[in-house]
């Protein structure tokens, strides 16, 4: 490894470990301790739907520049179990390190000859002077951060904070172990200590980074949107957001409540936002295929409702932990009969936070159901941003009023199809019903009054487009030889591919109903071949992109076995391209 | 003050004559006439089934679900403005078949909902199929050889499950089923009325004059905090053995009580303005 990192360079440190020994927290550890010191990071999670046992690796992504995907190499792998050898040992990059366990028999013998063996008694250290084998994976922290030349006080500091809430003890054993572990780098492995994390000078002016996963950010814009209700039951991988949301809630004064299905979930939901306040709920996808029902009786009474989705493979269990993006055509179909499904698609956490915060106020306007997609991939791996910034969110809650109106008719015929509502107990008579009904609310089947009300509630989506539909985004050169088209998760894996490419751009679709026909037929009327990546089978956006433009993809490149792209599996897709033209 | 033609609306109710639902809206309407509920103080939920077109012969506001799903909508009206009365009406298919996993729920949680059962022991609105309150051998369209199926027992499943307002009721006496009523609304926690609503038009054993001939109130001396004596007591059912009446009632704190946010106002009053969110995000730095 060379001793310091140039502004794009990325270090990659990736922790294996049986599912409970604490990968996770160590990881975020680490990350927050690159974001102290001045740097970037993007935190990678994998694992089995398994509470003990089974094979978990996090891989903590450090650089000068934003980073905003995993690698597919390493240059420190920390094994706290043989395993994560046996599954890693290909991974390593030209100058890398091996922290593992000295003191059992762990076969190195599949690992490279140029991968430097920092071989540590984890468990000795752990038990001698944390008194407790569970430590090992702080004990790897304090050595990797010696290893990184990271700062052993910010270590301490995170440590205290991390344990702060079990006690004096735990913090002391943390904080010993950790030294142990960094000693135990400076005292025999002093030639391959790098200087990689030492904190940037700048660092005093550093704008406050915030390390979060999509989960955290849906959570706190939420929070920030003036959520009141949520109904959430628990579902890999949105659970965590249940997790903020229920910590919080006697803070912000709001509900969280945890309910007996998602079919409860969002019926509650919309009794809730009914009876006048801002309410959501949040599903994968086998959750949301329990929803659906409820998800049209939004729609039908005109109620409104922000639902997360965060896709996992399917169908039925599927890969419960791992990421995909085939519930597209499931969320634009879903529910029997036509109604204003307003959709859309997060590309990163941080997107996550923005259009969560929006959903909240586009249900309030077009009183619909609004549908924010996100993946596993987004929920659950971790990116650096700045401080999450919410000081220009206006709350808007559109035509909404608690005071008597007269002669006051709930689904009253307009031209933008948005009426005027009102909340029970505030004096005013409505039903919201799911029935077809009249401009009060009254049951009604008359055709003329049906087809009135069908075209009142389909306006809705009609002036969304006009008023707040947003167009794609492009990011790379404004023309370019090769475009490549995406959604969701793979934006943060295309940004980072296109730092390595040439004459290559990335247009990111986040609308997803109303769709940006014109923009995106405008923005692609001058590309010269079109690459469709996307994480299912079928080419779910592609289809969409069929359905609503005269967009012809020139090639797709599609997985469905639950894992990330990579950003050097793209630019292989690109060089494999150029090669074939 | 609520006066009964403050609650007319254009529309006159589409049920057959003699229909026990006739009888559950006027004792319905009587009971807000007497109690001053109104469009300012109350609200109604209420799902799919014949019970449903309830909404549109009483001027309360409502909300009509979806089949099964009355009771998680009422729940989340209740849990964000408890201060509203929250009426349920409900069918007995609505509520034991496909909202049966809701209504143990629900009982479990002790929302402070008040639960009508139009119990006419089958599917009317679409035309007479069996229900989970039917009777072992009763012949519907769907069960012409006989309902090989147990019905439940929704008194005792609402006592077991945590209901603390558990009361039966017959649609055909109109001063006790109000009275019922009003005391379902005034106690705290889930009330439970499961009331006996004869349909004319395809139950023909569980008629008017099969419930008049059968029914009869509890001693005035029974005492409905005894749990056991209420169990037993639900499971009473036959010939001249069909109680009436308020069979269990306990105390415990309903849900709404339970939640510190909102005890001081309900939810829907607070403001929405989250400006120390701020300090929550510096968690994550």
């Amino acid at each position: 490894m060379k001793n310091t990192m140039s502004k794009s360079e990325i270090i990659s440190v990736k922790i294996g470990a049986e599912a409970g020994q604490g990968v996770k927290s160590a990881g975020l550890m680490l990350a927050k301790l690159a974001i102290r010191s001045g740097y970037h990071i993007y935190n990678q999670i994998e694992y089995p739907s398994l509470i003990k046992g089974g094979h978990n690796v996090l891989q903590v992504n450090i650089s000068k520049d934003e980073v905003t995907a995993p690698r597919r190499v390493n240059d420190i792998l920390i094994a706290l179990n043989q395993d994560t050898i046996n599954k890693h040992f290909s991974e390593f990059s030209a100058d890398s390190a091996l922290i593992f366990e000295s003191d059992s028999k762990i076969d190195t013998s599949k690992v490279p000859p140029n991968v430097a063996l920092l071989g540590i008694p984890l468990s000795k250290i752990a038990k001698e002077s944390g008194n407790s084998d569970l430590l090992i994976n702080t004990v790897a922290l304090g050595a990797v951060t010696a290893v990184l030349g990271g700062n052993l006080v910010i270590l301490n500091e995170l440590i205290a904070e991390e344990f702060g809430n079990k006690g004096e003890e735990i913090v002391k054993a943390n904080a010993l172990v950790a030294e142990q572990g960094f000693k135990h780098i400076t005292e025999n492995y002093k030639k391959f200590i790098k200087g990689f994390l030492v904190p940037s000078d700048s660092v005093s002016n550093f704008v406050p980074h915030m390390a979060v996963d999509g989960n955290e950010s849906v959570a706190l814009g939420a929070i920030a949107s003036g959520l009141q209700f949520a109904a959430i039951y628990p579902m890999s991988p949105i659970s965590n957001i249940l997790a903020v949301l229920a910590e919080n809630q006697e803070k912000f004064g709001y509900i969280y409540k945890q309910p007996e299905d998602e079919l409860s979930a969002i019926n509650m939901a919309i009794g809730a936002s009914y009876a006048g306040v801002r309410a959501m709920t949040a599903t994968s996808g086998g959750g949301f295929s329990l929803m659906s029902e409820g998800f049209g009786l939004a729609g039908m009474t005109e109620t409104p409702l922000v639902i997360i989705e965060g896709m996992r493979p399917g169908p039925a269990t599927g890969l419960p932990t791992w990421s995909d993006q085939g519930d597209l055509q499931m969320i634009l179909n879903a529910h029997q009969g036509d109604f204003p499904r307003i959709v859309l698609a997060a590309g990163d956490a941080k997107e996550a936070f923005e259009l969560t915060m929006q959903a909240f106020n586009l249900a309030d306007k077009y009183q619909t159901p609004i549908v924010l997609i996100i993946d596993k991939n987004i929920c659950e791996n971790t990116q650096s941003y700045p401080l999450l910034d919410f000081s220009g969110y206006k709350i808007d809650r559109g035509k909404f009023s608690t005071q008597i109106i007269k002669e006051y008719q709930r689904y009253e015929l307009t031209p933008d199809g948005i009426s005027q509502r009102t909340i029970p107990g505030s004096g005013n008579f409505f039903i919201a019903n799911s029935d077809e009904h009249d401009q009060v609310g009254y049951s009604n089947e008359d055709a003329e009054t049906r087809t009135r009300m069908m075209e009142k509630r389909m306006t809705k989506l009609k002036v969304c487009k006009e008023q707040d539909m947003e167009k794609p985004k492009l990011y790379g050169p404004e023309s370019a030889d090769i475009t490549i088209l995406s959604w969701g998760s793979n934006k943060g894996t295309m940004l980072q591919a296109l730092k390595g490419l040439d004459d290559v751009n990335y247009v990111h679709i986040n609308w997803m109903s109303p769709f940006p026909t014109e923009a995106l037929e405008e923005m692609l009327s001058g590309a010269k071949f079109i690459l469709n990546i996307e994480c299912n089978y079928t080419g779910q956006m592609a289809r969409l992109i069929r359905e609503n433009t005269k967009i012809k993809i020139s090639e797709s490149l599609l997985r469905y076995d639950g894992r990330q792209f990579y950003p050097e599996e793209i630019i292989d897709a690109v060089n494999n391209i150029r090669s074939k033209k | 003050m609520t006066k009964i033609d403050d609650l007319k609306t254009p529309h006159f109710p589409s049920w057959c004559p003699g229909c026990g639902n006739l009888n559950i809206w006027s004792s319905f309407k009587n009971a807000a006439v007497q109690e001053g509920w109104d469009n300012g103080n109350s609200a109604i939920v209420a799902g799919i089934g014949c019970h449903g077109h309830i909404v549109n012969f009483m001027k309360m506001n409502s909300f009509e679900g979806l089949h099964g799903r009355a009771l998680p909508v009422a729940t989340g009206v209740k849990m964000v403005n408890h201060r509203l009365n929250v009426f349920v009406f409900t069918g007995d298919g609505d509520c034991f078949g496909e909202g049966g996993n809701h209504f143990i729920h629900a009982c479990r949680r002790n929302h402070d909902l008040t639960v009508l059962i139009h119990d006419n022991t089958l599917y009317a609105l679409t035309t007479g199929q069996t229900s989970p309150l039917s009777e072992h051998g009763f012949k519907t369209k769907s069960t012409p050889q006989g309902n090989p199926d147990e019905p439940f027992n929704p008194l005792a499943l609402a006592i077991i499950s945590g209901a603390t307002f558990v009361a039966r009721a017959y649609a055909g006496d109109m001063p006790k089923l109000t009275e019922i009523i009003v005391a379902a609304n005034k106690h705290k926690g889930l009330s439970l009325i499961d009331i006996l609503q004869p349909c004319v038009t395809f139950n023909k054993v569980c008629t008017h004059g099969y419930y008049r001939e059968n029914t009869y109130y509890l001693e005035p001396d029974y005492d409905p905090t005894n749990k056991q004596k209420a169990l037993d007591r639900a499971f009473e059912f036959g010939e001249k053995k069909i109680p009436l009446g308020i069979f269990y009632k306990s105390d415990k704190p309903s849900y709404e009580e339970q939640i510190p946010q909102i005890k001081d106002k309900p939810l829907v009053e607070m403001p929405l303005e989250r400006a120390s969110a701020v300090e929550l995000f510096k968690k994550y730095t």
